[in-house]
């Protein structure tokens, strides 16, 4: 018998944000508790107060400089009901698809390639110095090119579509302010191709990392779970811009489906904990034990029912094959979700860019103005809710955001729970690979830290072991 | 500004660069009309010269003059571009940012704010050397098609002209004495005075930054068709140089 510990580490590597995690250990090594930490707060709910509505896409978006654009439409989607604009010009609709595509394509291939393949490739208790995107292009250098290049074909995309890389300002209340001119939809269309053959590439290695390590998977971070998500409201399919939400339970019971997402509130209750600036979402009808879910790639996988283009939804039909159609519960699947939606994007992608619509001129509708408005989109780590209400002086007056990350509180909470437990529990000696084994199990989440808690500040985590009257026996910073 | 040209001009050089100049003409006037460009942000075209932000501050007879308001003289030299000009404009523009709250990355006026073009101009790229005064300044959108937001005013004062001049209305004034002064509507607010969205004084091209904003127009240009990425502040004056 031993004296109880807290371990802590402090920054959680190779996420956005800054969080930290805790695990106490009681006098038997066995994890008495292991909580994932958001330490950070912005306030961005608060100072857009008194702004001016058609300013909102652009400051909010300013949560983020990974997925901009996700909060740059989900505010515009809103600020579009606030003008009264029901439906967009065809034009200004497809723009944003194309920008939000392309936005969701990099920010998947960041994850992936540059944040969570370290781990993957070299393994989750490889030396400290090997687990970096650099050990990736030295011992893979074609992936390592594709990782670079795809992510720059994203975010030129965006760039041609919002006007910058990063921050751009594209999509304005009730439409677009550009179309894309002939000669940047060629250009596109010249690597289209290769785009495709190598998001291929990717979910083939996604998928065989999982099938090749099915017992790993099945117990790392596995844990049933709800899952939300937007679906295309005429057919359930998978649609990232726009829908109305669908959640499923962990066996597939269908818990709402075809609530238009401006009912949200009804549906969603946001709770609070004392030693986290990261809320706890759920269900309201359920309740806090039950009512959790989790969202993002996987979550999207699972509730919907096919995807519209033809190689992301025979890759979406061997994902569900692994758990006989129910819902998957897996952690790690994560990542083979997400390079289904990479080879997604690039699909809608390419029919986007051969649709003329993109090339139209009318890019902005006009409707009667309202005072409350909502966005809900579904973003690279999954669900995202924008609502604001707007005085008749066009001044912002309410503002509540629900981001991914937030979703998944609760299941990363979990998720570290669960690997703790397995990896840490009856360890004498607590050494920084095993510590990284709770990373792995947070990254596969891809959280943004500061999106969830609209939050300024650099960008670690860190682990942190408490014994069992509270002290603090160790703790480890980690800088990316 | 001048008024008729005289028929018999005379020449004086700004930078060693022949200018040719008529009576009644002030150094910006002449500079201008020869495709020279002298870097300012309180005068403005159409508008009566104030000389008040001294940024186009020249060397001429020895002396600091604001190019606005100093008449050019016949045979006289006149420094413009010379590093020491270049820093003292610098640090003015640099503490105008200092004295207001300038968000340039939110701001719809980025791409058309002249003070935004001027620093890029200036080649104001370091770390800022002087403290934020982040003072609180309200936002007034109590107008329906107009609102202020005079965060983002530098007190240069063209809409005061402006609205007096030109639209005759007085909707502009300052208030206030010293790093206090500042520029104030007259009305409890904006609504309660006769601005009006066709007023010269609230037309994009008379502030130069964000202040005055016409309402619902916002980010409707795109970045890359803004007014400053077709070039530097002065480039459409440079383009007249023979």
């Amino acid at each position: 018998m031993s004296e109880p510990r807290l371990i802590e580490i402090s920054p959680v590597t190779r996420v956005e944000g800054h969080g930290k995690v805790t695990i106490h250990l009681d006098e038997n090594n066995q994890v008495d508790e292991a909580r994932l930490h958001i330490v950070e707060f912005r306030g961005f709910e608060r100072f857009i107060r008194g702004r001016l509505m058609w300013e909102v896409p652009v400051i909010v978006q300013r949560l983020c400089g990974i997925c901009p654009v996700s909060h740059h439409l989900a505010a515009a989607k809103a600020m579009d009901m606030i003008a009264g604009v029901d439906q967009l010009t065809p034009t200004a609709e497809k723009m944003r698809r194309l920008m939000h595509y392309g936005q969701v394509m990099q920010s998947h291939v960041l994850h992936f390639f540059h944040l969570a393949a370290p781990d993957l490739l070299f393994g989750f208790g490889a030396p400290a110095e090997k687990r970096n995107i650099f050990e990736v292009i030295k011992e893979k250098p074609e992936l390592g090119k594709r990782a670079i290049l795809m992510r720059k074909y994203g975010q030129e995309i965006i760039e041609a579509t919002a006007g910058k890389k990063v921050h751009g300002t594209g999509a304005i209340p009730g439409g677009i302010n550009r179309n894309l001119p002939v000669e940047r939809r060629d250009h596109f269309l010249g690597s289209i191709d290769e785009m495709t053959e190598w998001a291929q590439d990717a979910v083939k290695l996604a998928r065989d990392y999982t099938l090749e390590h099915e017992d790993l998977v099945a117990e790392f971070g596995s844990f049933p779970s709800n899952y939300m998500s937007l679906v295309r409201e005429s057919d359930g399919a998978l649609d990232l811009y726009h829908g109305t939400l669908r959640a499923l339970s962990s066996t597939g019971e269908m818990l709402f489906d075809q609530v238009p997402y401006s009912r949200y509130h009804e549906l969603i209750v946001e709770d609070v904990r004392s030693w986290s600036y990261m809320k706890f979402p759920f269900i309201g009808d359920i309740g806090p034990d039950d009512g959790w879910y989790r969202v993002g790639p996987l979550a999207r996988m699972n509730t919907a029912s096919f995807i519209d283009t033809p190689l992301a939804d025979a890759a979406l039909k061997e994902l569900k094959a692994v758990t006989c159609g129910t819902p998957n519960n897996s952690t790690l699947a994560n990542h083979w979700a997400r390079m289904i939606e990479v080879l997604h994007c690039v699909e809608k992608m390419r029919e986007l860019l051969h649709d003329p619509d993109l090339q139209g001129t009318d890019l902005i509708a006009t409707g009667d103005r309202r005072e409350e408005g909502i966005g809900v989109i579904e973003a690279p780590r999954g669900n995202l809710i924008h609502h604001y209400k707007v005085d008749e002086h066009d001044q912002v007056t309410y503002c509540n955001l629900i981001v991914s990350t937030t979703h998944n509180n609760e299941g990363m909470n979990r998720a570290v729970k669960d690997v703790a437990i397995k990896h840490l529990s009856g360890k004498e000696q607590i050494t920084e690979g095993m510590l990284n084994h709770v990373e792995v199990a947070i990254r596969a989440y891809d959280p943004c830290l500061s999106c969830a808690t609209h939050a300024l500040g650099q960008m670690p985590l860190q682990v942190e072991l408490f014994n069992a009257e509270g002290g603090l026996l160790d703790s480890r910073t980690q800088c990316v | 500004m001048s008024g008729t040209k005289k028929e018999t001009g005379f020449t004086f050089t700004i930078d060693g660069v022949e200018i040719t100049a008529y009576a009644g003409e002030t150094i910006m006037e002449a500079a201008d009309e020869a495709g020279v460009y002298i870097p300012r942000l309180c005068d403005h075209e159409g508008l009566r010269h104030q000389g008040s932000c001294r940024v186009c501050t020249v060397k001429a007879g020895g002396r600091s003059v604001a190019a606005c308001t100093q008449p050019a003289a016949p045979g006289q030299a006149v420094e413009n571009e010379s590093p020491h000009l270049t820093k003292m404009r610098r640090d003015l523009v640099e503490m105008l940012f200092h004295e207001g709250n300038h968000l340039c990355p939110i701001c719809e006026a980025s791409g058309n704010c002249e003070l935004q073009a001027m620093a890029y101009r200036l080649d104001m790229t370091e770390t800022t050397r002087f403290p934020y005064l982040e003072p609180c300044r309200a936002l007034d959108a109590s107008h329906p098609d107009i609102a202020l937001d005079t965060n983002r005013c530098i007190s240069c004062g063209r809409c005061i002209r402006a609205s007096e001049d030109v639209d005759g209305k007085g909707v502009f004034g300052y208030v206030g004495r010293g790093i206090h002064r500042r520029v104030a509507v007259n009305g409890e607010n904006l609504a309660d005075t006769d601005a009006q969205v066709t007023d010269h004084a609230i037309s994009s091209e008379v502030c130069p930054v964000g202040c005055i904003i016409r309402k619902r127009v916002g980010f409707v240009t795109p970045i890359g068709e803004r007014e400053f990425d077709k070039g530097l502040i002065g480039h459409e004056i440079e383009a007249r140089r023979k």
